[in-house]
């Protein structure tokens, strides 16, 4: 048992503990979750330093049988795609835990133990190197989220929660296919392995094969994103969830279909990916100008966030499909930066709904007057969003539009637009909302933040300004397992699509 | 054959649950009118304690495995396995029953009596090894219960209940028995194995053989309640008392699929590429229908017969894989299916009250808050139903269309996946009624779970993790013994 066989207990224990704890101790529930999330973001912390460079293998491995036939295995490690991605989640559960504290009074114990097992599946995820694995977790996280949708909700939770559960269902419905058929023709769900096969040649798929697997995992997975037209759900799923199911939902399970289609979708179907790479990027850019234009036009403020998180993620998408180091390392490092910057986002706009009951943005006005520091926070929240420099997400957008551009440029300076577009919401959603006059319910119940906001919001800031100004903290990792991926989706590749040669013709960055 | 009539112990041994079955459902006939004002409850007792010795009795038949009685049974693994499916069906059906007899002052000692010999009747069509013996366990399974349909006399869904049940099953059995008497024509024997080698033999005139399988299609497509022939179900189920359906639903099913298998997996397994076809439309129209059928009840008994027949529909999908691993996905499936729809029948004997008055889907109301471990309980079958992980029914479905993919019926696989994920959409209803609306008047009013029916819901529950998270040696068992004689 090592320390990720550990990291993926805890939260379970706790999830346990805290259903058989009884109802009335709400304190003592809400205690004992947070303890156990902050335990886990200690372990998850080891991970980071336990962690070696320069090995091309998933590290912290534990394989061992769950079910012997047909043979599948509970096979868990890490490698610096997944690393991060694992400390984000522990990071921000215990702020999820945090800032639900107060608002959350209705089903306490239930509340809290959910989250726990959001946790848990969420990191399964990440750390699943069995496909049936994988998808156990993929569908053990839909379950806490469809309960915190739709119980702890808003006026239209119900139909949100439905509406999320059932996209995703039919999502890994496909993806469930696909899998099953990967097994039968390679006698194991052990990814390794699979891929072992596939690029020694021992498994041949024909090339309609290959498209119709590959299509199978994307769309489960682009549901998840969500790429453009598969967002519907998550306007309102955002929407109506209570702050800490926004924070989870927005930062880490969004990345989960980026994940996915990182780790598996590129390796796995390196042809089918190159050869469907120019609609999926296409795709992509639409998300991110119509994300950013819907953005601006919404008068809710969690609404206008949600719509970014589309533009931003189309950003993620189109590292993804660019083929390039550059715009794979920019896209694994947008998926850590939106978690923090939007989750950020997501959880001052849940201060001000506690405190105003009203996501409208005609509902207020003049905060910056009543609540300095709440102002200053949601600043420079805003700026991290917008890709200032020095800030998280310019990292990010930058490496993802330099890789584009090594490989189209034309698609770069359509995916620009979004860079711009994002300041325009941002920004006049900040004037809206903090300047002007004002406002009656503003100036009686918009209080400036308290001890327990201070502490789940400061070590977002923080990370924002670590991750913007210190990234090979984290991007020498994340780099060195792009390599590999990249290298992998080379394999065995005609390489049908032309992707044209650096600097060929174009005005290049380098 | 050697011409020995005078059967072994060995085959009293092989026949022991039918036995015990059937003469402790002739005890408690005989007791109930002695016992039946003072000790009503003793006959609930009694008939668990004869359905745990049938079991033993299942298991100890197992060690001694082979033909008996002039090779008319058998007993392998695929019989014992679903000998002891039905058995444990009862042992639920009876615990789920002890509140609602009481309940709806109805007389208990017949009933338990009609349940053992629905049961008997059950093992005799699993362990059949003979086109008449199988015919006559399924009339001992159906006859028994036809009467427990319309078991409340006085309620007049009870005996519309009971008639259509009665018609309609009558109905198809004439089907089967005219697949069976061509087949008997043709060949000149019942037995299965027989019956097999004649096919085999050439000569043999298929197109007569093709409509046989065809009638015998028909005959248990009723059985199975699958569509085209799923009509009588909804109403059948949702006008029978809840223990009843839940019985109904899951136990002559079961033994109906298991017959199903052993028929068309040895006497017509030379001409399944005939048959595939059938199965596959067959599959699909019972999926597709029961799914889209049950989106818009609102009556939770109603629902859970649409869904049974979309989940006929899975299990017909195994079928058509043709395969051993086929036959195993269907085992298990059973099992699984079997599990989460007792328990949630439980909960609807729960929550109906008498007279079976609160059955629509927004009485659940609320549950969660007024009986959070009912709602519990519900909600980990009503996960299984939508094939969640670490249920059962999720292994289930994953393992029947792993048989599917296996025997490259793709598209079929896509469709009943895509299908299962329609289903989440009514399924789901149950969770939003019970964990994201306020309590209603019902569950408001509701008295806590009674020892019988917390049995009922506890046992199923533990069954469906325990398929989910470690199906190992379930499945083992149903792969060991799914290659019937071939």
């Amino acid at each position: 048992m090592n320390i990720l066989d550990l990291l993926l207990a805890i939260p379970a224990i706790g999830f346990f503990v805290g259903l058989i704890m009884p109802r009335a101790q709400e304190q003592a529930i809400r205690l004992l979750t947070l303890v156990f999330s902050l335990i886990a973001f200690i372990v998850s912390l080891g991970l980071a330093i336990g962690f070696q460079t320069g090995q091309t293998t998933q590290q912290f491995v534990t394989n061992v049988v769950w079910i012997q036939n047909p043979e599948i295995h509970y096979h868990v490690g890490i490698d610096g795609l997944s690393l991060w991605l694992i400390i984000l989640t522990t990071f921000l559960t215990p702020i999820a835990i945090l800032i639900s504290w107060k608002s959350i009074q209705k089903q306490a114990k239930e509340f809290f133990a959910f989250l726990l097992l959001l946790e848990f599946g969420l990191i399964g995820v990440f750390a699943a190197w069995d496909l049936f694995l994988f998808f156990v977790f993929w569908e053990i996280v839909l379950v806490p989220m469809y309960f915190l949708i739709g119980i702890w909700g808003h006026d239209r939770r119900i139909y949100a929660a439905v509406k999320f559960f059932l996209y995703t269902m039919a999502g890994s419905a496909l993806m469930l296919v696909a899998i099953i058929f990967l097994y039968t023709q390679s006698g194991t769900f052990d990814y390794a392995t699979i891929l072992d096969q596939l690029a020694s040649g021992r498994i041949a798929l024909s090339h309609i094969q290959e498209t119709l697997l590959f299509l199978a995992f994307f769309i489960a997975f682009a549901i998840k994103v969500p790429l453009f037209p598969l967002h519907t759900w998550l306007p309102d799923a955002h929407v109506e969830a209570p702050t800490a199911g926004s924070l989870m939902l927005a930062s880490v399970m969004l990345k989960m279909g980026t994940y996915g289609l990182v780790r598996f979708c590129l390796p796995l179907f390196p042809t089918a990916a190159r050869e469907n790479a120019p609609w999926i990027i296409v795709l992509a850019i639409i998300g991110i100008v119509y994300g950013a234009l819907v953005a601006m036009v919404q008068p809710n403020m969690k609404k206008l966030v949600a719509y970014s998180s589309v533009s931003h993620l189309g950003f993620v998408v189109l590292g993804i499909f660019s083929f390039t180091q550059m715009g794979l390392d920019g896209a694994v490092y947008q998926m850590l930066n939106h978690g923090i910057s939007t989750g950020a986002l997501f959880i001052l706009v849940g201060f001000m709904y506690e405190r105003r009951h009203s996501l409208a943005i005609a509902d207020y006005g003049g905060v910056a007057t009543v609540a300095p520091w709440l102002s200053t926070i949601f600043l420079i929240t805003t700026l991290a969003s917008i890709g200032l420099p020095t800030l998280n997400n310019f990292v990010g957008e930058f490496l993802v539009l330099q890789g584009v551009a090594q490989a189209n440029f034309t698609w770069t300076v359509f995916a620009a637009l979004g860079v711009i577009l994002s300041a325009c919401y941002m920004l006049w959603l900040y004037q809206r909302v903090f300047f002007g006059a004002v406002g009656e319910g503003v100036e009686h119940h918009v209080l400036d933040l308290n001890l327990r906001e201070w502490v789940s919001i400061v070590p977002l800031i923080v990370m924002m300004v670590w991750m913007g100004i210190y990234t090979q903290t984290f991007l020498a990792h994340v780099s060195e397992t792009n390599a590999q991926i990249l290298n992998q989706s080379k394999m065995n590749v005609p390489l049908r699509v032309a992707i044209p040669p650096v600097g060929g013709g174009h005005l290049n960055a380098r | 054959m050697p011409a020995n009539f005078a059967p072994s112990a060995d085959d009293y041994l092989r026949f022991l649950p039918e036995i015990i079955l059937t003469v402790a459902g002739t005890a408690l006939m005989v007791l109930d009118p002695l016992f039946a004002k003072r000790l009503p409850k003793m006959f609930g007792t009694l008939a668990i304690g004869a359905f745990i010795a049938a079991m033993v009795a299942a298991c100890a038949a197992n060690a001694v495995p082979g033909a008996s009685f002039s090779n008319l049974l058998i007993v392998d693994g695929f019989a014992t396995y679903f000998r002891v499916l039905v058995i444990g069906i009862g042992i639920l059906a009876t615990l789920s029953s002890y509140e609602y007899l009481d309940r709806e002052k109805a007389e208990t000692g017949e009933y338990h009596a009609l349940l053992l010999f629905s049961v008997a009747g059950q093992c005799i069509m699993v362990s059949a090894n003979d086109l008449i013996m199988i015919f006559i366990g399924l009339e001992i399974s159906s006859i028994s219960s036809y009467v427990l349909a319309g078991y409340l006399r006085d309620d007049k869904r009870n005996n519309e209940a009971a008639l259509k049940y009665f018609l309609l099953g009558s109905f198809a059995t004439g089907f089967l028995l005219y697949g069976m008497a061509i087949i008997y024509g043709i060949t000149g024997t019942t037995k299965l194995d027989e019956v097999r080698l004649a096919l085999n033999t050439p000569g043999v005139s298929m197109g007569m053989v093709a409509v046989a399988a065809g009638l015998m299609i028909v005959g248990l497509g009723f059985k199975v309640s699958g569509a085209p022939f799923q009509m009588w179900a909804p109403d059948v189920y949702q006008g029978a008392p809840a223990p009843v359906s839940a019985f109904m639903a899951t136990a002559p099913k079961a033994a109906a699929f298991a017959i199903f298998v052993r028929i068309f997996m040895t006497c017509f397994e030379r001409i399944s590429n005939s048959w595939e076809p059938l199965i596959w439309i067959f599959a699909l129209l019972s999926m597709t229908i029961g799914n889209f059928a049950a989106l818009t009840q609102t009556n939770l008994k109603r629902m859970l017969a649409y869904s049974s027949i979309a989940n006929a529909g899975y299990i017909l999908v195994a079928l058509a894989a043709r395969s051993e691993l086929g036959t195993s996905a269907i085992m298990f499936y059973l099992a699984a299916y079997a599990l989460m729809n007792i328990g949630a029948f439980a909960v609807i004997i729960h929550i109906s009250g008498k007279g079976e008055r609160h059955l629509q889907i927004d009485d659940l109301a609320g549950l969660s808050q007024k009986q959070p471990l009912t709602a519990a309980l519900l909600t980990v079958f009503v996960l299984s139903f939508i094939g969640v992980p670490l249920t059962g029914g999720f292994f289930g479905k994953f393992y029947i269309f792993r048989a599917a993919l296996d025997s490259n019926l793709v598209w079929l696989a896509v469709l009943g996946l895509l299908n299962s994920a329609v289903a989440a959409y009514y399924y789901l209803r149950l969770l939003v009624v019970m964990y994201m609306h306020e309590p209603g008047e019902v569950t408001q009013e509701l008295h806590p779970l009674t020892p019988g029916l917390m049995a009922a819901l506890v046992l199923p529950a533990i069954g469906t993790f325990a398929l989910g998270i470690l199906p190992e040696a379930v499945l083992n068992f149903a792969r060991n013994s799914s290659m019937l004689g071939r």
